[in-house]
């Protein structure tokens, strides 16, 4: 099966062929038009659909996300709907309470918004800018690299390591976002690096 | 998964051991159903638990937590000794008709050449014989006592179904109902399928669990098959994804790994390397390992990876000590050793063992950095949230920087399921607030640092100057342009040698597939086992046609398997030797006379001959291994060791405590219980509820109210003997911490007989902690030791010891 037709184009086809239906035929087209436009019109038309998968689990079913805007074209996309992909081999529709959740968990009220700094001894987190943040992150680094990085070992071995900063990558990342990450840990000589495999 | 979750539709027997797929993977558990509706498939659960998947079994039998190998060596004797095994396809694709050398023993729970001290082996024994040939010696015969089969036969012969009964608390008639429908998947046409996840991985000896169910499946013929295999369900969307690209200590995308300190230059890191066949006509197919690593560092510094600076082999780590794991990380911290940590969508101060010192460690940093969608208790570990969070933030020093990303609906690109697919997804949303993708913060990091080593000099600037980075927009590299280089491109033309006005490989072009790849820079990989992702022809991964011709479930159009859109690893095993499949039913590959053919692709040479190439490509010898040669630290075969903290002495082998190899740091040796502990009697273990993600959903009020409040699980037997009552509190502790829950009583657990004595289990569910919109509790970590697995370090969270008591609740 050629799954390029997509759902809401089906059902566009549909509407647009009544009027080649029997019932046209037969000299109702006016009234069926007319009966037609009088429904309100399926709630998703008005909706962008994207093929997306579910976040939690390496089942990965398959979900359509429903949004109000369309990314490709430029706009502003809100999220409105989320459920499961009948096309999808795997979960054929079906999601389980938490794949049923995801709404939520998009639009949760503790998703982060704003770049955060919580100072030495502070007991609470302040706002900050991003470059305030990535310029102050980017110094500490390169300050603690350049004084421990370790160029040879004791018996003069070229080692390059560096193994007093540490990075525990996602798990729930693209591997695009995983490929992007090596490259900039790894080519720092960074050797504390781990993921969540193991948990 | 060595299969799919669509083709466990094809199985005559699913045994679930260590997961519970029915809760912790709901819509893959459909095709158990699907198996059990239209082939009249069995389900057997072993668990410590009745859980919702032995709810729906066809068989449950207990097990106490942390035996699964007694048990399963109990039923690998049980099928030698009744003649439940495929022979067929033990002799000929398994290393059962190799002989071992001489001096290789095993006696009292530990192998040849054991250093109490070290905590480790000497390993030279555990291999194999060579003839003057320079190949593995075999007896097709099986006579020699020396060959395998015969050495793995004495092994298990000490696990009777009696000893397994002591030792695990499964009945005797329980086990020998399961192993007599285990052994019956031996015939050719019966096939068994085994669904794990962290309730084998999550022990001292995680590793040789899975090892010992897979040295079954062998001895059935169940690998390679449809229906078959070793079914690893895994946890989180793409961890399958971040361990593919090596995003681990010692790893380099595509199972390569760094070099050690003990080996300095390029051409010593690839002495080892080369795996030349062990025996004759064995593709071995690591001997193209130089063709990857060239590759890989092609694509990671471009231009500045020459043949004469050995592609900047130098420019990577070497490593001190076998890996920087999470648990040596936080050890390291505690000890003040470390100064910064990045934590990108991960929350290790709930995922990670011994709460207490995770929090000590953290307030060592100097700065710590947290880059998420959502709040994390880890982001906010200095801040004091009573009973639940009992810190003082002035005491407190680490600076906190916490960013937030876009969530999987934001963003673009490939996730990895358990069965290796790897399906692109599109954005939906606009991201909230000021959030940013991860891949445009870590291109600000390193674009950052790439400017201040210029400018300022530094610790060797050359890796980090010189890190190809050919993207458009150098702020936010798109993931059609990180996808690319995934797969691999040709970097200059490659001329046919036998007619130079040839081109067999054009620059620029992504490359087709691994097979052209080259050792000489002319071809860059990111990661070569992704290699025909992203090809000329487009995104593979996007592919949408779900057809599946003759119902196999392969569905080899929808996205793209690793490797080579490969469905079932190790498929040329589902036919015997002359490349007939063992199952006319259930075809997959067979030998059309010049060429292999079927519903998947080949996982072999497609012309190689079924006599002379065996169907494992990866190993040197071209068959599977029975005995492990020197692969795992705690040797060829398995054994059964107590998890560190247990509720009774080993058995087998008394003096021995945990399981001899694992790593232990010192202060955490003296945080865990004695063996048949007084002060801690009770067995507990930690599990996932269906309505939560690990700690995620606790940020989402749908899946915070299905389930709202910390509970832990007692049996009826239990809660009378310490007069506790359902619904109220209780205290539970470990040498290591203390919580308060509610008490569930249920009858889905039981005391266990293990040696004659009561074992009572406290099952702890995981979830809760201080933020979020879910009502504050007790994560399990809190009780958990902190020991990982002796192969790789996943930590020891399904066995260790509590006491419990009724209480009050915490005061507030
Ligand atoms: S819907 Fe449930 S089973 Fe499917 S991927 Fe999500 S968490 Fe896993």
């Amino acid at each position: 099966m050629n799954m390029e037709l997509s759902r809401r184009q089906f059902l566009g086809t549909a509407g647009a062929g009544l009027a080649g239906t029997t019932l046209g035929a037969l000299g109702f087209g006016g009234v069926e038009e007319a009966h037609a436009a009088a429904i309100r019109p399926f709630k998703l038309f008005n909706t962008t659909e994207t093929r997306n998968t579910c976040t939690y689990c390496s089942v990965a079913c398959g979900i359509i996300i429903y949004s109000k805007g369309d990314l490709k074209k430029g706009e502003k996309a809100d999220i409105t709907h989320i459920e499961g992909d009948v096309d999808h081999p795997t979960n054929r529709g079906t999601l389980c309470p938490k794949g049923a959740a995801l709404l939520d968990i998009v639009k949760s009220e503790t998703r982060l918004q704003h770049p955060m700094i919580r100072r030495a001894g502070s007991d609470k987190f302040e706002r900050v800018s991003w470059d305030e943040a990535l310029n102050k992150i980017a110094r500490a680094m390169k300050d603690d690299r350049d004084k421990n990085f370790i160029a040879k070992n004791a018996d003069g071995v070229t080692v390059n390591r560096w193994n007093t900063t540490g990075f525990l990558a996602a798990s729930a990342t693209t591997n695009e976002t995983a490929w992007a990450t090596y490259k900039a840990v790894r080519s720092l000589g960074m050797v504390v690096f781990d993921n969540q495999a193991r948990v | 998964m060595t299969n799919s979750w669509t083709d466990i539709r094809n199985t005559d027997l699913v045994v679930i051991m260590g997961g519970n797929a029915a809760e912790a993977h709901p819509c893959g558990f459909k095709w158990v159903v699907e198996a059990k509706a239209n082939r009249g498939a069995k389900l057997v659960v072993v668990d410590p638990r009745f859980t919702r998947s032995a709810a729906v079994a066809d068989y449950y039998a207990p097990i106490r937590q942390g035996s699964d190998i007694a048990f399963l060596s109990g039923v690998i004797n049980y099928c030698i000794q009744n003649n439940k095994v495929q022979w067929d396809y033990v002799k000929a694709f398994t290393n059962a008709t190799y002989i071992v050398k001489e001096g290789f023993a095993y006696k009292d729970g530990l192998f040849t050449g054991y250093d109490e001290e070290k905590r480790d082996y000497n390993r030279s024994t555990w291999d194999y014989q060579i003839g003057p040939d320079g190949y593995a010696m075999v007896d097709e015969t099986l006579q020699d006592p020396r060959c395998v089969w015969n050495l793995l036969k004495e092994h298990v012969s000490q696990y009777t179904p009696e000893l397994v009964e002591r030792i695990t608390g499964t009945p005797k008639d329980k086990f020998l109902k399961v192993a007599a429908m285990i052994g019956e998947c031996s015939t050719p046409t019966k096939t068994m399928t085994s669904m794990y996840a962290l309730g084998w991985t999550q022990h001292s000896k995680g590793s040789q669990n899975i090892r010992t169910m897979a040295m079954l499946q062998l001895i059935l013929g169940n690998i390679g098959v449809r229906g078959g295999g070793m079914n690893a369900l895994r946890g989180h969307s793409n961890i399958q994804g971040l361990t593919d690209i090596g995003l681990m200590s010692n790893m380099i995308p595509g199972y390569l790994t760094l070099a050690t300190d003990k080996e300095p230059d390029f051409n010593t890191y690839m002495s080892t390397r080369g795996f030349k066949p062990l025996r004759p006509n064995q593709m071995s197919y690591w001997q193209n390992y130089k063709k990857f690593m060239v590759s890989f560092l092609k694509s990671m510094w471009g231009p500045a990876a020459t043949a004469e600076n050995n592609f900047a082999f130098d420019w990577l780590p070497k490593m001190d000590v076998p890996a920087y794991d999470i648990l040596r990380a936080f050890e390291l911290m505690k000890q003040g050793k470390m100064n910064l940590y990045f934590c990108q969508g991960f929350n290790p101060l709930q995922a990670f063992p011994n709460r207490g010192k995770l929090t000590e460690a953290l307030s060592k940093l100097k700065l710590l950095v947290i880059m998420d969608p959502l709040q994390t208790e880890t982001a906010r570990f200095w801040e004091n949230h009573g009973v639940y969070n009992n810190v003082d933030p002035a005491k407190i020093q680490t600076e906190v920087i916490q960013l937030p990303t876009t969530c999987f609906a934001e963003d673009e690109g490939s996730l990895v399921n358990s069965g290796r697919w790897l399906q692109w997804h599109w954005p939906a949303g606009s991201p909230p607030g000021e959030s940013r993708t991860d891949a445009w913060i870590m291109s600000q990091i390193h674009l950052r640092l790439k400017e201040m080593y210029k400018k300022e000099g530094g610790a060797l600037p050359d890796p980090i100057v010189n890190l190809y980075w050919p993207y458009k927009d150098p702020s936010e590299p798109t993931p059609e342009e990180l996808t690319r280089e995934l797969n691999g491109y040709v970097v200059s033309d490659v001329l046919d040698p036998n007619d130079p006005t040839k081109k067999l490989l054009t620059a620029s072009k992504q490359v087709p597939n691994f097979g052209v790849l080259r050792d000489d820079g002319s071809t860059a990989a990111g990661c070569w086992i992704y290699s025909g992702s992203f090809t000329e022809d487009g995104n593979m991964m996007a592919r949408r046609d779900n057809s599946d011709p003759d119902d196999t479930g392969a569905y080899l159009k929808w996205s793209f398997a690793w490797p080579a859109n490969r469905r079932i690893i190790y498929n040329r095993a589902s036919a015997d030797i002359n490349g007939k499949p063992w199952d006319d039913t259930r075809k997959l590959l067979w030998w059309d006379g010049a060429k292999w053919t079927g519903y998947d692709v080949p996982d072999i040479a497609p012309t190689a001959k079924p006599q002379d190439v065996g169907p494992f490509i990866m190993n040197p010898e071209g068959v599977s291994r029975l005995f492990a040669r020197g692969m795992m630290r705690e040797g060829p075969f398995p054994v059964h060791y107590e998890p560190f903290e247990s509720p009774m002495v080993n058995l087998v082998a008394p003096k021995i405590r945990g399981n001899p190899v694992a790593r232990v740091f010192k202060d955490d040796f003296a945080q865990f219980a004695e063996p048949a502990s007084k002060e801690f009697p009770y067995a507990a273990t930690s599990y996932r509820l269906t309505e939560h993600f690990h700690y995620w959903t606790k940020n989402n009020h749908v899946n915070a109210v299905l389930q709202p409040e910390f509970f832990v699980e007692i049996s009826e037997e239990l809660a009378k003997e310490k007069s506790i009552t359902n619904g109220g509190w209780v205290r539970v502790w470990s040498k290591r911490g203390s919580v308060f829950a509610k008490v569930y009583v249920t009858k889905r657990i039981r005391p266990l007989i293990c040696d004659g004595k009561p074992v009572h289990v406290v099952g702890i569910p995981i979830h809760w902690g201080f933020v979020g919109a879910a009502k504050k509790g007790f994560p399990a970590n809190v009780l958990t030791p902190f020991v990982g697995d002796a192969n790789i370090e996943t930590p020891e969270f399904k066995a260790f010891l509590v006491n419990i008591e009724p209480s009050t609740g915490p005061v507030a």
